[in-house]
Order: C-alpha cells, then sequence, then structure tokens
C-alpha cells in the first residue's frame, strides 16, 4: 500500500516535472524576444494598454478621448485603423518619428496618447518600442502602448472591436 | 458469500489510488496552462478564402516586368506577403527562394508581395537575399482582396486550377509549408 503511494507520488512529480518543461519551451518560445533598447518590450509593462480597455474607453459616451497614433504602416492603416487614430508610422523609420512628432506638436504633454502597430507579434515588433521612446524623449508623460500580442488583425479586428479605413 | 473480483479491498484500493493519480496528473497539467499560456495563433491557418478563386491581380514587378495572376494557371503559386521591417518573413524569404529552385521545374511559382509603403527598402532586401522570384509592392487594396492582411507574413498556396489551398499567418512551420507544396505539385 505504502509501495503503491509512494510510485504514485514518484509518478505524480515526473508528469508535473515533464508537463512544466514542454510548457517552459513553449513558454521560452513565446516570450524570448529581443529585448532591445527599442523593442517592444522596453516598453514597461504598466504602460501596456489591453484592447478591451481601449474599446471600453473609446466606447464611453462622456470623457476626453485620448490620442491615438498607429506608428506601424500606411497599407496596414488604409486597410484598417482604430476610429479617430491617425497614421504616425513608421516607428522603426526617422521619418516615422519625425511624423510622431508632427502629430504630437500641439498636444499637452499630460495628455493620455496611445500608441498602437499590430504588424507582427508584440515580441517581433519594431515600431513600438521607438515610437514609445520618442514620446517619452518629448516629456510626453502618459503614453500607453496597446498590447497586441499577435497582430491588429488578430487582437482587434476580429474581436469585433470599432474599426475605419481609408486614409 | 463469495465476494466477486471488482470488490475485492486491494482493487478498490488501487482504482482509488489510480483515480487519485489522473487527477493530480489533470490537475497538474490544468496550473501548467495557467502558469503558461498556449502559443500564440502564429502559423495558424484563417479560412475564409480557402477552397476559392484566388483573386485576380496585375502588377508590375521590381524588374518591370507584369504580373498577371490569371496567367500563373497550370502552376502552383506561393503567394507571400511580407515587409522588409518584417523578421519572421526575412526567415522564411531564403527558403523561399530554394524551393523556387528546386521545384520551379515542377511547376512552383513564387510571388513575393511586400506591404512596405517604401519601395526603397525593398529593393535592397530583395538584392540583399538574391530573391529569384518577382517581387511586387502591395497596398491596401491587395491587401482588401486578400482577406485583409492586418499582420504578416501571411501565405497563400494557390493549386494549378487558381484555388486557394491554404492560407498561413504569422511564422509558419517551413518543414509542413514544403510538404504542401510537394502535394500539391503532385495535383493532391
Amino acid at each position: 500500500m505504502h509501495g503503491n503511494r509512494f510510485t504514485g507520488i514518484i509518478l505524480f512529480s515526473a508528469l508535473i516535472a515533464f508537463s512544466a518543461f514542454g510548457f517552459s519551451r513553449d513558454c521560452s518560445a513565446q516570450f524570448s524576444g529581443p529585448v532591445t533598447s527599442t523593442s517592444a518590450y522596453s516598453v514597461p509593462e504598466s504602460q501596456r494598454m489591453e484592447p478591451a480597455a481601449l474599446a471600453k474607453l473609446l466606447q464611453a459616451a462622456s470623457g476626453d478621448p485620448p490620442v491615438m497614433l498607429q506608428v506601424g504602416s500606411h497599407i496596414m492603416f488604409a486597410q484598417s485603423h482604430i476610429p479617430g487614430s491617425v497614421f504616425a508610422g513608421p516607428g522603426s523609420q526617422s521619418s516615422g518619428l519625425h511624423l510622431v512628432e508632427t502629430k504630437v506638436a500641439s498636444t499637452p504633454r499630460s495628455k493620455l496618447i496611445v500608441i498602437y502597430c499590430g504588424c507582427c507579434p508584440w515580441d517581433r515588433c519594431p515600431n513600438i518600442g521607438p515610437a514609445y521612446k520618442r514620446l517619452r524623449e518629448l516629456g510626453f508623460t502618459n503614453v500607453k502602448a496597446l498590447y497586441l500580442a499577435d497582430n491588429f488583425g488578430n487582437d482587434w479586428v476580429a474581436k469585433g472591436y470599432p474599426t475605419d479605413k481609408g486614409e | 458469500m463469495r465476494r466477486g473480483i471488482n470488490d475485492s479491498p486491494r482493487l478498490r484500493s488501487c482504482s482509488r489510488t489510480a483515480a487519485a493519480r489522473l487527477f493530480f496528473v489533470i490537475a497538474g497539467l490544468f496550473v501548467a496552462s495557467l502558469i503558461c499560456p498556449p502559443p500564440l495563433r502564429a502559423g495558424a491557418p484563417v479560412n475564409s478564402l480557402v477552397g476559392k478563386e484566388a483573386p485576380r491581380f496585375v502588377r508590375t514587378d521590381l524588374a518591370g516586368r507584369k504580373i498577371d495572376l490569371k496567367a500563373y494557371r497550370g502552376k502552383v503559386v506561393l503567394l507571400n506577403f511580407w515587409a522588409t521591417w518584417c523578421a519572421p518573413c526575412k526567415v522564411e524569404l531564403p527558403h523561399f527562394a530554394a524551393w523556387q529552385k528546386q521545384y520551379g521545374p515542377l511547376g512552383l511559382e513564387i510571388i513575393a508581395v511586400s506591404m512596405d509603403d517604401d519601395v526603397t527598402p525593398v529593393r535592397a532586401t530583395v538584392r540583399k537575399l538574391e530573391l529569384n522570384f518577382p517581387a511586387v509592392m502591395g497596398d491596401e487594396k491587395i491587401g482588401s482582396q486578400y482577406g485583409g492582411v492586418l499582420g504578416i507574413p501571411v501565405t497563400y498556396l494557390i493549386d494549378r486550377d487558381g484555388i486557394i489551398r491554404q492560407r498561413l499567418e504569422g511564422e509558419t512551420d517551413l518543414g509542413e509549408l514544403e510538404s504542401t507544396v510537394v502535394k500539391l505539385l503532385a495535383g493532391k
């Protein structure tokens, strides 16, 4: 009886260890993106905004809507973007960062600014990090990056959140 | 009264132990899945256009040649949406170049559609990666035709009859994709 219990505990432990190993491999593949000073990982977690939170914010009839900047590709912006957002990209290029500066030139420094891209999975996005960094350098104190884990299509459009297209 | 074999206390005890083990295994897996959610949907097929005729487009490629998708009937077409700033795209493209060389004589044709806003970096990348297949510049029109290209890479496999057989989104399993290409070339 004790032997059986002991065997059970060993089997259970081995299975848990095996499962954890398998899952941790997936985890490392999922979260091992390049952590450079300008990757999306450079955006502090506290400054990320979940899509559901932004959708809720936009739904609120009253209140001051945030400034929203799409800092990715213009082709993707023209296909689909968040209503009220403006194109200000790509953040990975100097021309895009210049456009970011232009778009916020008259914006108060404490105003909520939400940037988003969604061209690629979050850990591969080349645009969010540089745009966030530039806005912080310009003195904006309330900058949030929309956390699109996979891409704009899957994490915003497919979830039924509002979209617009064209210029 | 004779006890049935299933009524044996030892067997009942074993059953309880086995049930307890199963419970712990399931609970362990559940906890592990909470700690780490499953991988993202990279590579997952989106099937809205699958089984339908591939939308026709006519473009001029970077070498100045006219690329009309209709003219590719009878070929298996791998249509890849990419961009120079997309890291997974640049992993895939050299493999596609190798496939074009290997399977081109069997009827494979690869077309790369860049979703870059500017052609200059596209020319540089095509040259650097020595792409041996046509590269055209995309726009929102072709993106919308192909179900909305709102995240890249996106790859379509089109059979010899011009029917879309698969759409792959995100970083693809190249081994699996190659197997599908080979099957399509064989007419399966």
